[in-house]
């Protein structure tokens, strides 16, 4: 298959996939993280999950179209700005649903997946009336579009290195918050023994009203990066969602670290395929293989150990 | 049996009319009460449709919700613009057209289900509607079961011919020969890279291309790779495009994925302005959400661009933006669903009726001098002849017109050779 080409092109090309492995592992983890915090800490299975994601990329394409005709001299900056407000404002919208919807079913998880699906159309509907059926094209500053030079056959695209970097950032934002800081302790107590935490005197319904927040923050974050490599419309959630659920569930419900191995193992076996055969049979052997070792270990890559 | 509750609505209906009853107030407001002046409706219309002395009813079948709404929203404009005009120029047959809108929902069966309400339920003349080819074969048997009569936009893959459908769109070779002809000659191009959505239009288009490169251009194809609908990530097959450097890329992504792959594109260093990019699924409404910026430089090759210069078109955007905005964008499937009402009502004044069938065989050779893509007639296999245009998208997101076809080209929805 490759006899007919240079072994210096062949080098480059390897090196550019293994970026691009990297690229859709970062897009992997940040895709699934709010979800897997949500799933993981509280046992809810969010299928809104990509319209809180979109609801942070059409938060971007405003900040985007208010720099473009308020600030045009900021406009280069603008995007850290879009993703705080996509994260606020995901995160806002988490806490009004967690409080006025997820928090009457709790002990009714398959209600939840109902309830959550609803949302999604919900959602998806509510964006078409507002901002209208046509996707939305999201303008970027100049300094991030483009690829920058490594070598003279070596190309890394800017946004793929952005996104890998800002993955790094909010998975080491998240574990601090989770495993080191005081507010995790108690989110961690929730999930091992509900009653027992409240009866320290955790306010369990405060812990679960921003741990639903926080994990539809992230995915606002995800959504407003996203606009970098995707595309922004109501329905653009539902492109992200299988995958997203792969993910988490491959990677083990509770873990963050199994959220992070199992993108890893996705995305290295997706990309190295896709590069031998076509994008398609890539995708059907990814899925067969995790089939496979799901129904090995059902539990996932990693499971948190609990007394049942 | 089935016009007998018509012919149950129709005598009381015409009673009050002739009678100027006020129980019509909607009719006495009209500003210009012209209607009612055609022939007689019991000689125009001898299958029970919904015609009345002064108004035909037709349907409007597509998604307005779900995930097709991106698409399908532009061909509704168009056809409700289309009706507007064509009552303000005085209707059909002396006769208003009043309109159904059916929502698809993006769902297939869902199409078929309220195709058969237009008809049974509603009998209306004709309906303009669907946009993909699942949501056109879905509603097939149902407009050949119950003798409708659709008129559909959507640039498809050919492979199809029925009596009761008139296909305002371009079938797969007259869309992509010409362009492939025009790269080949324009860019000496020899080598192809086929990247596509995986469903059948992208298959059978890029069959086609695949012949024609091999066949007639002598060419090769370096690469042929389909990625499931809704993928977002094209780094793996944009590395491929970048060892076996074809001279050409040609693709027929579709809808958020398209998005995402030119994104990529640009921000993996491929340079259109270099790496000629040739696409068959791209018009002004998809650049809308891919932004001209990613886009520019790529050569699309359809029948319509919002740009072409000539004073039908001209005219067709101003109206168009009245309605529907001054943002709104004009792509190649809007200016097909524009055709519909358009050639639905001259094929009608020549059948002088409004049966199905009398229209059916009336059809062919029915000519639009006033289509916004320049003159059309219809052919025997009830598709258009059009020219094949070629453009190049720019960063305002329009597109500039480059080639076109001296003239018109036949559709040859079985072509020959190619199977």
């Amino acid at each position: 298959m490759f006899g007919e080409y240079s072994i210096g092109d062949l080098g480059s090309i390897f090196v550019m996939q293994g970026f691009a492995g990297l690229i859709l592992f970062s897009v992997y983890v940040l895709m699934a993280l709010g979800l897997a915090i949500i799933f993981g800490q509280m046992g809810v299975i969010n299928m809104a999950h990509g319209e809180f994601m979109i609801l942070g990329a059409y938060v971007t394409w405003m900040t985007s179209n208010t720099f473009q005709h308020y600030l045009p001299s900021l406009f280069s900056g603008y995007f850290f700005l879009a993703m705080l407000l996509a994260f606020l404002a995901s995160g806002a919208l988490g806490m009004l649903v967690e409080w006025a919807l997820i928090r009457h079913l709790y002990k009714r998880p398959l209600d939840t997946l109902l309830a959550t699906w609803g949302l999604s159309l919900i959602l998806q509907q509510t964006y078409r009336s507002v901002f209208g059926p046509r996707e939305v094209g999201v303008e970027l500053p100049q300094w991030m579009l483009g690829s920058l030079k490594v070598t003279d056959s070596i190309e890394v695209p800017i946004n793929g290195v952005f996104v890998m970097g800002l993955t790094v950032l909010i998975t080491i934002v998240v574990a601090y918050v989770l495993y080191k800081s005081r507010w995790g302790r108690q989110v961690r107590a929730v999930v091992q023994n509900r009653i027992m935490a409240g009866a320290v005197g955790i306010n369990t319904e405060k812990v679960d009203r921003y741990t639903f927040g926080l994990g539809c923050g992230i995915a606002g974050i995800a959504g407003s990066a996203f606009t970098m490599i995707g595309s922004t419309g109501p329905t653009s959630g539902q492109l992200y969602i299988v995958d997203t659920f792969l993910v988490v569930v491959f990677g083990g419900a509770a873990s963050l670290l199994g959220t992070i191995a199992s993108a890893f193992s996705i995305s290295q076996t997706q990309s190295t395929l896709e590069f031998f055969m076509s994008g398609s049979m890539a995708k059907v052997l990814t899925l067969l293989a995790v089939v496979g070792i799901l129904m090995l270990r059902p539990q996932g890559l990693f499971a948190l150990k609990v007394r049942k | 049996m089935s016009d007998e509750p018509n012919k149950g609505l129709q005598s009381p209906l015409r009673r009050k009319l002739l009678m100027g009853a006020a129980a019509l107030p909607l009719i006495s407001m009209l500003p210009r009460p012209s209607f009612g002046a055609g022939p007689a409706t019991a000689t125009v219309n001898t299958t029970g449709l919904a015609v009345t002395d002064t108004e035909v009813t037709v349907g409007i079948l597509h998604s307005a919700t779900g995930t097709m709404a991106i698409s399908e929203t532009g061909s509704i404009q168009a056809e409700k613009l289309a009706i507007e005009q064509i009552n303000a120029a005085g209707g059909v047959l002396g006769r208003k057209i009043k309109f159904i809108q059916e929502d698809g929902a993006s769902d297939w069966p869902t199409f078929a289900e309220k195709a058969k309400k237009l008809l049974v339920n509603d009998k209306v003349a004709a309906i303009m509607g669907c946009w993909t080819s699942a949501s056109r074969k879905a509603v097939l048997p149902v407009m050949e079961q119950y003798n409708g009569m659709l008129y559909y936009p959507t640039f498809y893959e050919g492979l199809e011919q029925s009596k009761n459908v008139i296909y305002t769109g371009q079938e797969a070779t007259q869309q992509i020969l010409a362009g492939l002809n025009w790269i080949a000659k324009e860019k000496g191009a020899k080598s192809f890279f086929f990247i596509g959505s995986d469903y059948i239009w992208p298959r059978t288009s890029n069959k086609i291309a695949r012949k024609h490169v091999e066949n007639v251009l002598k060419g090769k194809v370096v690469g042929e790779e389909y990625y499931a609908l809704g993928s977002t990530q094209f780094n793996s097959v944009i590395n491929k495009i970048k060892l076996t450097k074809p001279d050409v890329i040609f693709t027929d992504v579709v809808g958020g994925s398209n998005v995402a792959f030119y994104k990529q594109l640009k921000a993996a260093g491929v340079d259109l302005s270099k790496q000629a990019l040739l696409t068959i699924s791209v018009t002004e409404d998809e650049i809308d959400g891919i932004g001209g910026e990613n886009i520019a430089g790529a050569y699309a090759c359809m029948k319509y661009f919002q740009s072409l210069d000539n004073a039908n078109n001209k005219a067709f955007v101003a109206d168009f933006k009245k309605m529907w905005g001054e943002k709104t964008v004009i792509g190649d499937v809007t200016q097909a669903a524009y055709l519909g009402p358009w050639l639905w009502k001259l094929t009608v004044e020549k059948a002088g009726s409004f049966d199905v069938d009398k229209i059916a065989a009336a059809s062919p050779g029915v000519e639009f001098k006033g289509a916004p893509e320049g003159y059309v007639r219809i052919h025997e296999n009830h598709h258009l002849w059009s020219k094949t245009r070629v453009g190049k998208a720019k960063l305002d997101g329009q597109f500039e017109l480059i080639f076109e076809t001296a003239d018109l080209v036949e559709p040859d929805p079985f072509p020959k050779g190619y199977q």
